[in-house]
């Protein structure tokens, strides 16, 4: 009952944050039918940039809040100058500039960053609550993860639910020659979805680096798991995104719990090649909606 | 007014449109007629700035809409009705009215949406369906009101009569006409279905393999035996 009880509660925090980065992945596959492989290394990046604040001296939050601004920024100019050149030409095309860009990012931070492991700072203890005498395998900082994806994905739910920009960002991404005619500047939608998107995945690589070692290739696995996720919710949809997140979290935590955590990466592959075997389109996606 | 002056537009060594001029009077109906490959779709696509012509321009009140990029042109007073209807589907039908008010020239008021839902009442009664489970008559609907909600002074329609039941293209003609007496709305009507165009047309011109054929009162062109046989198929 306890292992039980502590397995899940690691499984929600670990699914949240791959949620997180799903719904990154989602966001730009929908509105450009690219997988933003190098989604791991931009957050990788603005977690250095956090770190360098921090370990300047400066509190944690400013750095936090530094990070998924330059995520902001970085998505940005990501877009405007690698991925335009690509968008509406052949798929492979995009899928071998977001893999040059993996490793290139990847060893530029190298360089720049150097590769040793570095330890990074969490806001809130890593301690469990102590419910009587019984310790909750549940930490301040995991209740932090948790709502903060959740307030993220609140305010991008409002964003895209009750705002003009953030109708014209779903009009384009569903269809960009109507959206035009209607008036819909959809380039810089795409821009707007790729800054958007690059702040979650950098809330995600913060979440990921708390209270743990960063180094070049920290974010390399969740960019699978993530994208596990993503196709497990159909990578179409935002809400399967965070469905697929918390099932693959809670999925790979009882893994790795009762059978080995050695066994974690083969089973997230595993689940990867039965849903696309089974259920291509997703475990949520009703083919309807789906266009291509 | 729309003046258009010499129209020419190519896909590759392909001339779809050939040199055509004509002007769609303030306030009136004008269809453009013409057998399918004729050229009707490329012109309001070069017209609407989503393909460059190749020459010759498109003057909207004395405005030259030739260097105009496609999303400037609602703001201008230009909507365009694609072919094949244009709703997007994964959006309701309220969702899809809003966004076709974005792009409207005067945003000091709010959007009129209930005016629009007085013309067409069955989109009232299905305001959060999501647009993909409408009807063929009432996505066309759908994209007609979402045209109208960027207040338009020229609104090009493509086929609007494309597969839907006779009695449902009767009720939107209507409504058409119904908009050009009332408001004063200019229309350019792209249709294969060249007997029903006319019945409600001022003016018809007629292309042929990207060139002007005939241009004409409505009722003469009717009236005109060869040319119907020649081109316009009744
Ligand atoms: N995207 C395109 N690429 C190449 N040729 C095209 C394209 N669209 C139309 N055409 C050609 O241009 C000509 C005019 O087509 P179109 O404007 O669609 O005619 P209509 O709307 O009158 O049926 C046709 O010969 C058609 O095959
Ligand atoms: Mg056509």
């Amino acid at each position: 009952m306890q292992q039980l009880l502590t397995t899940s509660l690691a499984g929600l925090t670990l699914g949240m944050v791959y949620a997180a980065f799903a719904l990154a992945l989602v966001l730009i596959w929908r509105s450009t039918r690219i997988v933003n492989f190098a989604q791991a290394p931009m957050a990788m990046i603005t977690t250095y940039i956090a770190l360098l604040i921090v370990d300047a001296g400066i509190p944690y939050w400013i750095g936090f809040v530094a990070a998924l601004l330059s995520g902001l920024v970085l998505g940005a100019i990501i877009e405007r100058v690698f991925i335009r050149p690509v968008e509406g030409k052949p798929e492979m095309n995009a899928i071998i500039l977001t893999l040059g860009l993996f490793v290139v990012i990847n060893a530029v931070a190298a360089i720049v960053f150097g590769s040793h492991y570095r330890s990074f700072p969490v806001p809130f203890g890593l301690r469990g609550f102590e419910v009587g005498d019984v310790t909750v395998a549940l930490t301040g900082f995991d209740v932090f993860s948790i709502c903060s994806v959740v307030v993220v994905m609140m305010l991008l739910l409002a964003l895209f639910r009750y705002t003009d920009v953030g109708l014209k960002m779903r009009a384009s991404a569903f269809n960009q020659e109507v959206s035009r005619m209607l008036g819909v500047k959809v380039t810089g939608m795409l821009t707007l979805g790729w800054a958007l998107a690059a702040v979650v995945g950098s809330l995600s690589g913060l979440l990921i680096a708390g209270g743990d070692l960063v180094y070049p290739s920290y974010m390399d696995s969740v960019v699978v798991y993530g994208f596990v996720a993503a196709v497990l919710g159909g990578l179409d949809s935002p809400v399967g995104a965070v469905i697929g997140g918390l099932l693959l979290g809670l999925g790979l935590s009882v893994v790795s719990g009762y059978v080995g955590s050695e066994l974690v990466p083969l089973a997230a592959l595993s689940i990867l090649i039965v849903v696309l075997l089974v259920r291509p389109s997703g475990l949520f996606s009703h083919a309807t909606a789906r266009r291509v | 007014m729309l003046e258009i002056r010499d129209l020419t537009t190519s896909y590759g060594p392909v001339k779809a449109l050939d040199g055509v001029t004509f002007t769609a009077a303030r306030g009136k109906i004008t269809a453009v007629l013409g057998a399918n490959g004729a050229g009707k779709t490329t012109l309001l696509r070069t017209v609407s700035g989503l393909i460059r012509a190749d020459r010759g321009n498109t003057y909207l009140d004395g405005l030259d809409l030739a260097r105009m990029p496609a999303e400037k042109m609602p703001g201008l007073g230009l909507a365009h009705v694609p072919e094949g209807r244009g709703v997007i589907t994964e959006l309701t039908v309220e969702e899809n009215l809003r966004l076709g008010a974005l792009g409207r020239a005067d945003r000091s008021r709010p959007a009129d949406i209930d005016r629009v839902y007085s013309l067409f009442p069955v989109l009232e009664s299905r305001r959060s369906a999501v647009a993909h489970i409408l009807s063929g008559g009432e996505q066309q609907m759908l994209v007609i009101a979402r045209a109208l909600m960027a207040e338009p002074k020229v609104l090009l329609l493509d086929e609007p009569s494309l597969g839907l039941a006779p009695r449902i293209v009767v009720q939107i003609f209507e409504l058409i006409r119904g908009l050009v007496e009332s408001e004063g709305l200019t229309v350019l009507l792209v249709e294969q279905n060249a007997r029903s165009a006319l019945s409600i047309a001022d003016i018809g011109v007629v292309l042929d393999l990207g060139r002007l054929v005939a241009h004409d009162e409505a009722a003469a062109l009717a009236a005109d035996e060869k040319l119907r046989h020649a081109y316009l198929g009744f």
